[in-house]
């Protein structure tokens, strides 16, 4: 039973995993860019929902319902700005700006909100749990794998339904044509930056909520997205789902075993699957 | 016919290398009359540049963005201090015990990173490095995950710091401070004449070919599967010695300093792409940006970081060749050239097999 009970708490920490991973898997499958800063705007959002939280007397989940069009905005600016300036057929101008940024972000937060380890405060929901059974499930957690579900679906429906979707879809196919039918790439692209933005400000609800944090958080939580994107298969967003649940039952049951294996058994569990299946477990885009 | 040749060598390469020469004898002198904080600051200069060689090997010639080199340092650094206590091996013995155990996790690294495409692979190898660093803290021999000290008779027993002790008549760390330089000064020379050896010999010119066009390169045969392999052994090899070498100049040694991800990496990233990178000349020149920016900001905390990083952002989006970059491609000045340029032969033996 007690085993029953690590495998749950695990595939709920997945949620969080997973709404690491969505936006990060969004950029990837829609402009190759992978953003090694993504870890730190997820801490960014975190502090911003924090302030409005402590500046204004917010519940968290309206500071993070206003973080979002800030966040949204944020994304936007840096892909048309910068981002789209460095995208091409050469990897390393966006690995490096996207590494500068990181080092930048973590290192402005510092100075904005010193190096102590921060919490947002969420109330009676921080220890509120239901029972299912014999097990207790926290509230934060069921919440947080809710949310992880609803945005996949709310990208899936994005990405196959709508007309954004369509020009998602048709300037990561080839954007040269994409734009002889009047689809601009460098609009797309900053919407889905903006978008990878809004996931993260959701993300970031809940890191800052469940545990502390604090400026040099980032770069773990870029850590366990690539994982969990890796592990779905490129471009596939229910595959991230999966690849994040994968991530955090192997650090629940590693964390079982010794705790000082948590961290180190997601990795592990990451690198045997990339052995096993290279390209993850739902590829669903061969690059 | 014969009345051409292909050379490397310019006017200003004759000159630099003249040059060189001097500076190399100067810096092998210099502990006779510096102070011992100068060699220090040298001793980190030189380390950071050998460093910033291998990184750019990787990435500037082999296309291989690392943001793993980390593991390498930690993992040479840790081996030097574990065959140390465990084994009672002399430091210096170390350096090489720390490049090959460099070497060996290089491997199963390679085969791991490999299999992730582009710019996936930055992120594989911070993994792998990741997994190193919480194993490695693991390690109860070698303290844990709060590090450990090297033990001192191991210290004491460097090969070489008792002569220059009684030579520069100077106390004993002080010697140990000269003999680490003198290392470091040899690791550099080593790392820079064997980089440009190697970028001038037909590999070298398959790895440039590479660098410029993939395709194009596999078109006529290079193969880039073996060459990729080649750089990242190479590059993990002297990047485990200057880490075993900088944490023996240290003498502590933590999971959290040696697997540092801003120190080693970073900093390392920064300067080849602020200095310029695919070339030799650009880390040099950054690492001298590098020290510099230390120096000026090195009480302004965190801002030192963002400025560094904002720096290396702006060059990476308006210059992308780095300062070096800007700097030749106006004067067309080239230090260690490696491009093959045609040049006609001033005899006159045009006639007799014509």
């Amino acid at each position: 039973m007690i085993w029953v009970d690590t495998v749950l708490q695990g595939v709920l920490l997945g949620g969080l995993y997973a709404l690491f991973a969505l936006g990060l898997s969004l950029v990837f499958g829609i402009m190759r860019l992978v953003n090694l800063a993504h870890g730190d705007l997820i801490v960014l959002a975190a502090y911003l929902i924090l302030m409005l939280v402590t500046l204004l007397g917010l519940g968290p989940f309206v500071a993070a319902l206003i973080a979002l069009p800030v966040m949204f905005a944020v994304g936007w600016v840096l892909q048309r700005l910068v981002l789209n300036r460095v995208l091409g057929p050469d990897i390393l101008p966006p690995l490096l700006v996207t590494f500068g940024l990181s080092v930048v972000l973590q290192n402005a937060l510092q100075e904005g909100f010193s190096a102590d380890s921060r919490r947002i405060p969420a109330g009676w929901l921080e220890t509120a749990s239901v029972p299912v059974g014999p097990i207790s499930l926290g509230v934060m957690p069921l919440l947080t794998f809710g949310s992880a579900i609803l945005v996949t679906l709310a990208l899936q429906f994005v990405f196959y339904r709508t007309a954004l979707g369509r020009a998602f879809r048709a300037t990561s196919d080839d954007p040269v044509t994409a734009s002889l039918m009047g689809v601009k790439p460098a609009s797309v692209f900053a919407m889905a930056t903006g978008i990878a933005m809004v996931v993260v400000t959701i993300a970031a609800l809940y890191l800052g909520t469940r545990a502390n944090f604090d400026p040099t958080t980032g770069p773990a939580r870029l850590i366990y997205a690539f994982e969990a994107v890796i592990i779905g298969g490129l471009g596939s967003l229910w595959g991230t789902l999966a690849g994040g649940i994968i991530i955090g039952v192997a650090q629940t049951v590693g964390a079982k075993i010794n705790p000082e294996w948590q961290i180190l058994a997601g990795h592990v569990a990451f690198l045997v699957v990339l052995l096993v299946r290279p390209r993850g477990l739902f590829p669903r885009a061969f690059d | 016919m014969a009345g051409y040749t292909v050379t490397t060598r310019t006017r200003a390469s004759q000159i630099a290398a003249a040059f060189a020469l001097v500076l190399l004898i100067v810096a092998i002198l210099l502990p006779a009359f510096a102070s011992r904080s100068l060699i220090q600051d040298l001793f980190f200069i030189l380390t950071m540049l050998t460093l910033a060689q291998y990184w750019n090997l990787l990435a500037g010639y082999g296309g291989l963005v690392s943001v793993g080199q980390q593991a390498f340092v930690g993992f040479g650094a840790y081996s030097l201090f574990g065959g140390a206590i465990l084994w009672g091996l002399n430091p210096i013995a170390g350096l090489l015990l720390a490049g090959v155990a460099a070497l060996i996790i290089a491997v199963p690294t390679a085969f791991f990173a490999f299999r992730l495409q582009g710019a996936y692979f930055a992120i594989g190898t911070w993994v792998v490095a990741e997994v190193v660093r919480l194993s490695v803290a693991q390690w109860k021999a070698v303290g844990g995950g709060t590090g450990t000290s090297l033990p001192r008779d191991a210290r004491d027993a460097m090969w070489g710091a008792e002569w220059i002790e009684i030579a520069f008549d100077t106390r004993s760390s002080a010697a140990r401070d000269i003999l680490a330089y003198w290392l470091a000064l040899l690791l550099a020379v080593a790392t820079i004449g064997g980089i440009y050896w190697f970028l001038r010999t037909k590999r070298g010119l398959a790895l440039a070919a590479l660098r410029d066009n993939v395709e194009a390169a596999r078109s006529v045969g290079v193969d880039s599967e073996r060459m990729k392999w080649v750089v990242f052994l190479v590059a993990a090899f002297g990047t485990g010695i200057a880490g075993g070498l900088i944490f023996l100049q240290n003498g502590r040694i933590s999971p959290d300093s040696a697997f540092s991800v801003i120190d080693w990496t970073a900093f390392v990233i920064f300067i080849v792409v602020i200095g310029g990178i695919g070339t030799i000349e650009g880390p040099i020149l950054g690492v001298l940006i590098f020290f510099g920016l230390q120096t000026l900001l090195a009480d302004f905390g965190s801002w030192y970081l963002m400025v560094l990083g904002g720096l290396g952002i702006v060059v990476m989006l308006f210059a992308p060749g780095g300062l070096w970059g800007l700097l030749s491609d106006r004067t067309g000045l080239r230090l260690f050239p490696i491009q093959r340029r045609l040049e006609r032969r001033a005899t006159i033996e045009e006639n007799s097999d014509g």
